[in-house]
């Protein structure tokens, strides 16, 4: 009864975001990125969903049409690692947290989230920094417009809010005590971690277990188990190729699923990272160093990974790169020797297949949500502008409206998303 | 004839010296003197351009080593950088853009700190940029003084173009003293660089004094701000926030001196002030991330300066993180999507940039005279998919 219920709000929930009369774009250049691109093509879309693309679809009678000739079509953008929204994870009182959640902590108002939609990303992995082994839950949200996370929440089929582990090694999480001072004191910490997991998932499990002998609730061991069955992928900070070698190591003990983030040593060790399996979400920066473990970070990062047949995608890593510039990240990969159809994938099915979410988003194919991005140009051209982004359905952007076209570009109020508090700050010091 | 012998010296030991001339075909060339020249040729003779023209209307001699892009620019001129004394590691050992042991220390040069090895430079100078505009960068009430270098040589002096070009200063939080030292406000940043220029001005007064035991003992700080009270040294005064930039408007007035702003975040908010006062900007990078200090700033700055007729020039900057320093090729790019056209943009990062910088002698366009920077490209330079596929300083083809 209880299910029926829950499962009946869902239903609920999802209709509050369906658009019920068919939307056909008619024209458009459509890149589906899985499948041959469509000239003059229609994407017709319904109730959240993609319903039909292609030259000569068939459009119902009661379809709203929009006329979008010489545009582009893209699936929307999947930003595998963003920190928008004020996303605040882990504290300073230990190196290891998987009790906390990045969805505790985001502001949906923030600029960041809307600027994002402007740069046409659609789904995103928002995620607490790298300052800790680990530092919480990740939430893959859309940025739908809601006032909640909930309202922005992707659900898996139990009804959970879906989302992965943030960790971290090399020299981020190296700090005083209780943080580790070594490369091998960080292993050894996560190790330990991961073996009491594994004893508490078992005990958990274990059905037989009497009632006073099964552990009491700890959340963040919780948070572990999902990790260890492999329903919460780990999402691994990492850069140089000795840590690299780490993370695959921690994953082949443990068989968790990582993704390795930004790896900007992947051309060292591309070889062993394809034989892991493991996929990579890299950032493209203009210049080389900033911090040591980025000093080898070239733009040819991914044409690297890519030549060692590693899947990867481009993450903004927001506010390192903005995210309104998302769609360079891959048209730089490009001027560094990537092919054209791989780079848009970096943007989009790559980074969907790295969040379990490919199955909803990350190309325009019938059934997937309707998540996509009308542009007037070639993605790869820096003289393209994005003009609107489409979630499920919604427009969430659009440049022709003055407020969204401020939050585009920037200007007077475009950053501002808090009280100044530096006088308040001040008088309570005193 | 010992200038004579100077000349042939510099000759034998500058970076040029081993290259031979050369000639550069471009299927367009923009000389940032007039009009662009389709099926373009450029002649460099002994480190300079000795003739432009349309390909076919130039004699070439015979044999000369000759190069071709589709497109080609002038060397690109970096308005404002700290790269050289900011080095990529970002360590304590390779960061000398600031020294904040005290708020103002104008008498800090630039050629004392200046790595011509390092690898930011050589990445740079990859992209198209040959000569900096680099020094002491913000985050002090006045950090030092800044040089202009080019971007291929081994050391400072075989580098150097100006090497005393401004004194940074910088209004506003991010120049506030360190651990609550003063100044901690926008006002008291004010109050002590108006005192320090004032005593400055006691300072010439008496060193000027007929009466040799009247004159002050030499003081290097006061020595560099009377060639800043002087007109000999632009004050480069980093500002974001609008009434910080109105302050450094102030500042010229008060004081009769030159000043260039830098930074310039809401200058969109005051065009008409800051074309008024003459004064010209070396805007920040559009693509500077936009919070903080820079909350209000936008992609379009560079075209409302360009439509408000204000000079103005791009900037790589400071950054203090990853990407350790940016690019101006690619930051002007984005100036363009968001508005600016193509040839001014081009001369914001090459021949405005030049005027500005006082250096429109020798660099900044492709014209008789100048110095033999260029740079090649397959296509659009600032198409994000386009190569720069060539460098040339100085007649030399950089690797």
């Amino acid at each position: 009864m209880r299910t029926l219920i829950f499962a009946v709000l869902c239903a609920a929930a999802v209709q509050a975001h369906a658009q019920e009369r068919p939307i056909a774009f008619v024209g458009a250049t459509l890149i589906p990125i899985e499948g041959e691109v469509i000239e003059n093509g229609t994407l017709l879309v319904q109730s959240g969903r993609i319903v039909a693309l292609g030259a000569a679809i068939d459009i119902p009678a009661n379809a709203e049409l929009r006329p979008v000739e010489g545009r582009v079509i893209l699936p929307g953008l999947v930003d595998t690692h963003s920190h928008i929204g004020q996303v605040a994870g882990a504290d300073m009182s230990g190196p290891i947290q998987p009790d906390v959640r990045a969805l505790d902590a985001i502001n949906v108002r923030h600029a960041g989230m809307l600027k994002a939609r402007a740069g046409g990303i659609t789904t995103v992995n928002i995620m607490p920094g790298s300052g800790h082994l680990l530092s919480g839950q990740t939430v893959y949200l859309k940025l739908r417009e809601g006032n909640s996370i909930e309202d922005l929440a992707i659900r898996l089929d139990d009804g959970s809010l879906a989302g992965g582990i943030k960790m971290a090694n090399g020299t981020n999480p190296l700090r005083p005590t209780p943080f580790p001072g070594t490369r091998g004191k960080s292993a050894a910490l996560m190790r330990a971690h991961l073996v009491s997991a594994q004893e508490y998932c078992a005990k958990v499990a274990d059905r037989k277990l009497a009632a006073d002998k099964r552990p009491p609730r700890n959340l963040g061991l919780e948070a572990m188990c999902e990790a260890l069955d492999g329903r919460r992928i780990v999402h691994h900070h990492t850069h140089r190729h000795d840590d690299v070698l780490t993370v695959l190591r921690l994953a082949r003990e443990f068989d968790l699923r990582v993704v390795l983030h930004h790896v900007s040593e992947a051309g060292l060790v591309a070889r062993e990272i394809a034989e892991a399996g493991a996929m990579a979400s890299i950032i493209h920066i203009d210049s080389p160093g900033g911090k040591l473990e980025a000093m080898h970070l070239l733009p040819d990062n991914g044409l690297r990974l890519a030549q060692a047949g590693v899947l990867f995608a481009y993450h903004t890593d927001d506010p390192i790169t903005d995210s309104r510039l998302f769609l360079r990240s891959a048209a730089m990969g490009v001027r560094f020797g990537l092919d054209r159809d791989t780079a848009l994938a970096t943007l989009t099915l790559n980074g969907a297949k790295m969040l379990d979410l490919e199955q909803r988003v990350g190309s325009l194919s019938p059934g997937k949500d309707a998540d996509f991005v009308i542009l007037d140009g070639d993605p790869l051209s820096v003289y393209t502008r994005v003009l609107e982004t489409w979630i499920e359905g919604r427009q969430v952007f659009d440049l022709a409206d003055p407020a969204h076209a401020l939050l585009a570009t920037g200007g007077y109020g475009a950053g501002r998303d808090s009280v100044a508090t530096e006088v308040i700050q001040l008088e309570a010091m005193q | 004839m010992s200038r004579l012998l100077l000349m042939i010296s510099c000759l034998l030991l500058a970076p040029w010296a081993a290259a031979a001339d050369l000639a550069v075909f471009a299927g367009r060339l923009y000389t940032q003197a007039g009009a662009p020249i389709d099926n373009g040729v450029v002649l460099i003779r002994g480190g300079k351009i000795v003739a432009v023209g349309r390909r076919g209307e130039v004699a070439l001699p015979p044999g000369i080593l000759t190069l071709e892009a589709a497109v080609v620019t002038p060397g690109l001129i970096d308005a404002r950088t700290v790269v050289g004394l900011s080095g990529y590691m970002n360590q304590p050992h390779d960061q000398d853009q600031l020294e904040i042991s005290a708020p103002m220390q104008p008498q800090l040069r630039a050629v004392d700190a200046y790595n011509a090895r390092e690898r930011l430079v050589d990445w740079l100078r990859e992209l198209g940029v040959t000569t900096l505009h680099t020094g002491h960068g913000p985050g002090a009430l006045i950090s030092g003084q800044t040089m202009i270098v080019k971007t291929l040589g081994n050391n400072v002096d075989e580098v150097m173009v100006k090497p005393a070009a401004m004194v940074a200063a910088h209004l506003g939080p991010g120049a506030f003293g360190a651990e609550n030292r003063s100044p901690g406000t926008r006002a008291a940043q004010i109050a002590l660089l108006r005192q320090q220029l004032i005593k400055a001005g006691e300072y010439r007064d008496q060193q000027s004094s007929r009466k040799a035991e009247a004159r002050p003992a030499r003081d290097l700080e006061m020595e560099t701000l009377v060639e800043v009270l002087a007109g000999r040294l632009p004050l480069l005064i980093t500002a974001h926030r609008e009434q910080d930039l109105r302050s450094a408007l102030r500042l010229r007035e008060e004081f009769a001196i030159r000043i260039v702003l830098d930074g310039a975040a809401e200058a969109y908010l005051m065009t008409d002030a800051i074309a008024a006062a003459g004064v010209p900007v070396l805007l920040h990078p559009p693509m500077a991330r936009q919070f903080g200090e820079l909350e209000n700033a936008s992609f379009t700055t560079a075209k409302a300066l360009h439509d408000a007729g204000i000079p103005f020039a791009l900037q790589s900057g400071f950054e203090s993180y990853v990407p350790k320093t940016r690019v101006i090729l690619w930051e002007a790019a984005i100036a363009v999507a968001y508005g600016l056209p193509f040839e001014p943009a081009l001369a914001s990062i090459s021949s405005q940039a030049a005027e500005i910088l006082g250096i429109a002698d020798r660099v900044g366009s492709i014209e008789p005279g100048k110095d033999g920077d260029l740079v090649l490209f397959d296509g659009d330079p600032f198409e994000y998919t386009s190569q720069v596929v060539g460098v040339i300083i100085e007649g030399a083809l950089a690797d």
